[in-house]
């Protein structure tokens, strides 16, 4: 029988492709469709999805949980357990527009939602902590539930299909954020499971991925002793737990973060100073178990920035450019000359060092 | 006449039309094998004497010698082999308890030779070692929970003391007096040029090596021989001997022919005398007791060296190494059933403890299910042969190894199996002066370097395979792992798939 994600794990090679406005003004979600649809040959159609950062100004202080259900059952179930624990200021299914190539949809949901005070005072946790267990409690807890995006002013879109028609499935034309990321997925199985489909998010945290790490199960039997359940068996899965492992519980920088995840090699070390020398080797021997190793380009997103970052080998490809006040970041130069043919500057970021974005004031 | 009823297993075959007779077999058995009859003017063996060390072999310039297992038999008995049989006439005779050296012979699954290692096809690029870097540095020790910062928002350095290593293989523990002042200055130089460390085991250190202290684990077992203030401080790490995986629950064994000036000053004893070191550690009844002797070994020196807890791979070894994580060890070595010792009672070796596979598997995972493998690392020993069990060993979960038996061999050892009777032909686990000065320290050092050497290149080379350029990718990376031929229960232990899933 064929084994679904989570009980198998499944090789994927990908496309990526990011853009950021660093002033705050909105990109429309059709712009990052048109990029990652030019890398179609990097897909094979078993995934796509988006994720897109201030595109819900109106409910900016709510967590907006998008949800597959796949029956009625499990809606029940979940809005049960959600009314348990939350305020729901708003709910409603996700609108998408029928097309031919996305098909055997499950029913798809967005709630915006705040945690009842006395249940989070009651939990002795933060607000986002909180929220990421209850998250958890749902995904693995509630059979036919899966909430595939949790953070504030943003959201997760994604399906089984082509990215572009993923993109069009999801009306992503009628959204506008600051940032937008994509990813089309080329799996070497067919599991045909909406939740395996990228981004993977945690709360505010979104990446797509475009790789296939050969540490995954050094790093998932490690984060596995923090509380994090690796249900997915992917990589993308791992990668946010690290990321949110290192930046929202051990307080690391998103620099820091990446020389853990992509530590410099033990002779780049040996040149610098000693200074350097001693907190490199420090971040290296405490977090030797969170390095990944193996190709990947990843763009995480997060509330205000984005990071883009590649293995220490730079086994795949990714380009940056800017235009003005606009970032842009792909697997090929192409997907960003689409959108934005004229550049003011395009490189390859090297192997290892992270590009980081971020707002430049606060949007309102 | 007494009739004895033992049978020589091996027979010393001579060509007689290459033999010369220059005697030289004669001057190099130091079991008084070989000996010039003059009634036929030729050499002639006695085979009862034979322990199959192959210095003869090795040595006769007109390579007439070979050494054959006897065909002698007895009627063939799938129950009574020959060898229970002749032990019962042994113990028959002798009264006494059957001695034996090196690690378990027995039939009993080697795991290493049932997992297969991963490569890298298509989704994922293979790394080719000669072009790239690949590491194999790491840091053996207790790695804080939280990090810290100071009021400058810079990271503190809030690591307790531990050892970098060059390669995930450090040398295990074998006592001066067990083995050679020679053998010990192999292990001591080699571990210095290899970036990684020797282990004193339990004899103390003999003031020569002193200067080699950076690359040196100094051991306290249960008889405390040699053990004063300026021997604890002298190693970058100090390591208490609970168990030994040939041999656990019992103590060391050393026969007072061992026990000669040098290595009775070393170990602060009268000479001559046997050093039996008593089964348990006596201030160690309890694992609160374990807890006081970490905590006054750290005492002693200053806080400054990392604390290695050895215990061998018993029934019960994921909670006492569980135990041992929560008692302020920095380091547990586990050493498996298979492991070697100088001398150990037969039955105890052979079937007393578990194998290391099994034993290295279920602790890393009882240590992450009750997270707390942060706070120590993992030493694996107990038959690592070659790279390829190196390589399973970090995949399982270790953070390096601990060779002793494969370092014994690099130096000559063939594994005759006659540690115990201190006659070793080969210089190693003898201290007779005119055997020792058989094994010439500087090229004993160099056959131990070019071992680690070659095995490093190995492991590079399997885990560039992988996709993998750093050890700390694979350590406890199982997915890299497939079983073949192990049963649902040996894979749910080794928490591994089984090939072709």
């Amino acid at each position: 029988m064929l084994q679904k994600e989570g009980q198998v794990r499944i090789p994927s090679g990908c496309a990526i492709s990011g853009i950021f406005a660093k002033d705050g003004s909105r990109v429309n979600g059709q712009e990052i469709v048109r990029s990652i649809a030019v890398m179609h040959d990097r897909s094979n159609g078993l995934g796509g999805g988006f994720a897109g950062y201030g595109i819900y100004p109106t409910y900016k202080d709510y967590y907006a949980l998008h949800v597959f259900y796949e029956d009625l059952n499990a809606k029940h179930e979940c809005e049960a357990f959600l009314e348990r624990h939350f305020d729901i200021i708003n709910l409603s299914k996700i609108p998408t527009r029928k097309t031919r190539k996305i098909v055997d949809e499950p029913l798809i949901w967005r709630y915006f939602v705040t945690p009842l005070p006395h249940a989070l005072s009651d939990s002795q946790l933060d607000e986002r902590e909180y929220t990421v267990r209850c998250v958890f409690r749902v995904n693995t807890r509630i059979q036919g539930a899966y909430v595939f995006s949790s953070g504030k002013n943003m959201g997760a879109f994604k399906a089984v299909g082509y990215p572009e028609d993923v993109g069009s499935f999801y009306r992503l034309d009628e959204y506008e954020g600051y940032c937008w990321m994509a990813h089309g997925r080329y799996p070497t199985n067919t599991p045909g499971w909406w939740g395996g489909a990228h981004p993977f998010t945690m709360i505010d945290y979104a990446i797509v991925h475009n790789g296939e790490i050969s540490s995954y199960d050094a790093n998932r039997r490690w984060l596995e002793m923090f509380g994090y359940h690796c249900s997915l068996l992917t990589d993308t899965e791992v990668i946010t737990y690290i990321f949110d492992y290192l930046l929202r519980k051990q307080g690391l920088s998103l620099e820091e973060a990446a020389q853990v995840v992509a530590a410099p090699f033990w002779e780049t070390i040996q040149r610098k100073d000693p200074k350097e020398q001693e907190r490199l080797t420090y971040l290296r021997s405490v977090f030797s178990s969170l390095l990944i190793t193996g190709p990947f380009s990843i763009l995480l997103g997060f509330d205000g920035g984005m990071m883009a970052l590649n293995d220490r080998l730079k086994l795949r490809s990714m380009v940056a450019a800017e235009k003005g006040n606009l970032f842009y970041v792909a697997s090929e130069e192409c997907a960003i000359r689409v959108i934005q043919p004229e550049l003011d500057r395009v490189w390859a970021p090297k192997g290892g060092e992270p590009v980081i974005v971020r707002l430049e004031k606060e949007v309102v | 006449m007494r009739v004895n009823w033992d049978y020589a297993p091996f027979q010393v075959l001579r060509d007689p039309a290459r033999c010369v007779n220059c005697r030289l077999c004669e001057k190099e058995c130091s079991n008084q094998v070989h000996r010039f009859d003059d009634k036929i003017k030729g050499m002639v063996a006695d085979d009862t004497k034979c322990v199959n060390c192959h210095r003869c072999v090795a040595i006769c310039p007109t390579r007439a010698l070979k050494i054959a297992l006897t065909d002698h038999t007895f009627r063939p008995n799938s129950n009574w082999t020959a060898d229970s049989i002749c032990e019962i006439y042994r113990q028959a005779e002798s009264g006494g308890v059957l001695l034996s050296s090196m690690g378990a012979p027995t039939k009993l699954p080697v795991y290493w030779d049932k997992l297969l290692v991963n490569a890298s096809q298509v989704t994922n690029p293979s790394i080719d070692p000669l072009r790239e870097p690949m590491e194999l540095r790491t840091f053996l020790g207790k790695r804080p929970s939280m990090i810290e910062r100071d009021p400058d928002g810079e990271i503190l350095d809030n690591r307790q003391p531990g050892l970098m290593v060059e390669t995930p293989i450090l040398f295990a523990a074998m006592s001066y007096g067990a083995i050679s002042y020679n053998a010990h200055a192999a292990l001591a130089k080699a571990a210095q040029r290899l970036g990684t460390f020797y282990n004193t085991g339990e004899g103390g250190l003999h003031e020569d090596f002193y200067v080699y202290g950076e690359n040196t684990i100094v051991q306290v077992a249960s008889g405390r021989f040699g053990v004063q203030p300026e021997y604890l401080n002298a190693g970058k790490a100090v390591e208490i001997k609970v168990g030994q995986g040939a041999k656990p629950g019992i103590g060391g064994h050393l026969p007072g022919s061992k026990i000669v000036a040098d290595v009775a000053k070393t170990r602060m004893i009268p000479e001559g005398m046997d050093a039996l070191s008593p089964a348990p550690h006596h201030d160690i009844y309890s694992i609160e007791d374990l807890r006081q002797l970490v905590d006054s070994i750290k005492e002693a020196t200053q806080y400054r060296k990392p604390v290695i807890v050895k215990v061998a791979a018993v029934h019960n070894i994921a909670a006492i190494a569980s135990g041992i994580a929560r008692s302020g060890a920095d380091i547990i070595a586990i050493d498996g059933y298979r492991g070697g010792t100088g001398a150990a009672p037969t039955r105890i070796r052979d079937n007393v403890g578990i194998p290391i596979e099994l034993a290295l598997a279920a602790v890393d995972q009882r240590l992450r299910d009750e997270k707390i493998r942060g706070e120590v690392s993992l030493i694996a020993g107990g038959s690592i042969r070659n790279s390829a069990d190196v390589v399973k060993a970090v995949a399982l979960g270790a953070d390096a190894v601990y060779v002793g038996t494969a370092a014994l061999i690099a130096l000559g050892c063939h594994l005759c199996r006659a540690c115990h009777s201190g006659k070793c032909n080969w210089g190693i686990a003898t201290q007779r002066p005119e055997l020792v000065a058989r094994l010439d320290p500087e090229e004993g050092a160099e056959r131990l370097y070019n071992l680690i050497t070659a095995w490093n290149h190995e492991i590079k080379e399997m885990m560039g395979g992988m996709g993998i350029n750093s050890i700390e990718a694979l350590r406890g990376n199982r997915a890299m792992l497939r079983g073949v031929g192990l049963n649902q229960k040996e894979l749910d232990i080794l928490g591994i798939r089984h090939a072709g899933e």
